[in-house]
């Protein structure tokens, strides 16, 4: 029934698992309204996004990914993060299974509009790419004196 | 369809370990076979040399791992791909490998597993003499 080639194994807990996609593919999932500019839940590399009163922190998990290929650019609110990871098969291998992601990869992300694009701090560690912008302070409420 | 009470019993089937109450993530795998033996490459984003865990009992192996984000105080998460932070795969092995010998290695997030054939099995070339 699944029109793709999928990681899932033929024990019990993977059919289960394989049905629950498929269901939620022929319901239509949860039912939501997707973002405009969201993707797939399995596209490599994952994002989590996380904010603070001060702070977004955006997290991109690419595990090898070239660091001189990873490219940040941050237009007002909108973050582009794009790089690519090449795997290089040995030529006289038996290819069992190939499930990692290989090539160019881009993702876009809506930041909340507070966000200040002359503060951006990014690091990679350990495959993770760690996006760090800093928030306008917010504009104190001005009182309004009734006379 | 779903009421919103028929999706909070929903148990996340394929992502909880049957052992274990906490959803583990099933990394993404490359496995291939040359001559020298089996290689295992799995993306493990986040997760760093010790807290990278891989164990043979018997003829099983697992492969675990712990990713650690650095996260400030006062955090909101407001969207996230990856739910939680244990990767967990496990496979079975074959007799052929050697007992000792195998070589993890840990770059960026990706897991290297070498998994050498014995020795003495080893394809050799059989030589086929014209009569």
């Amino acid at each position: 029934m699944l029109n793709y080639p999928s990681g899932f194994d033929n024990d019990v807990y993977d059919q289960l698992a394989r049905m629950r996609v498929q269901l939620d593919q022929l319901f239509g999932g949860w039912g939501g309204t997707s973002g405009i500019r969201s993707v797939a839940g399995d596209t490599f590399p994952a994002i989590n996004l996380g904010a603070s009163p001060t702070q977004v922190d955006v997290y991109v998990f690419a595990a090898g990914a070239d660091p001189a290929s990873l490219d940040i650019t941050l237009q007002q609110n909108l973050l582009t993060v794009s790089g690519g990871r090449k795997i290089k098969l040995p030529e006289q291998a038996q290819l069992y299974r190939h499930e990692r992601f290989s090539g160019d990869f881009r993702r876009v992300i809506t930041l909340p509009e507070d966000v200040n694009p002359d503060e951006v701090n990014a690091s990679y560690h350990d495959g993770v790419l760690h996006i760090t912008v800093r928030r306008r302070e917010a504009v104190s409420p001005r009182r309004i004196e009734v006379h | 369809m779903n009421t919103s009470n028929e999706i909070k019993s929903r148990d996340t089937y394929g992502m909880q370990n049957r052992d274990e109450p906490d959803g583990y993530l099933r990394p993404a795998v490359d496995i291939y076979e040359d001559s020298s033996g089996i290689i295992l490459k799995a993306d493990l984003s986040g997760v760093s040399r010790d807290r990278l865990d891989v164990q043979v009992d018997g003829n099983t192996l697992v492969i675990e791992g712990q990713t650690a984000i650095d996260m400030p105080k006062g955090m909101e998460v407001l969207y996230a791909d990856v739910g939680t932070i244990r990767f967990r795969r496990q496979f079975t092995l074959s007799n052929e490998r050697e007992r000792d010998g195998i070589n993890a290695e840990m770059k960026d997030g990706v897991l290297t597993l070498d998994l050498p054939k014995r020795a003495e099995l080893q394809p050799r070339k059989i030589e086929v003499i014209a009569g």
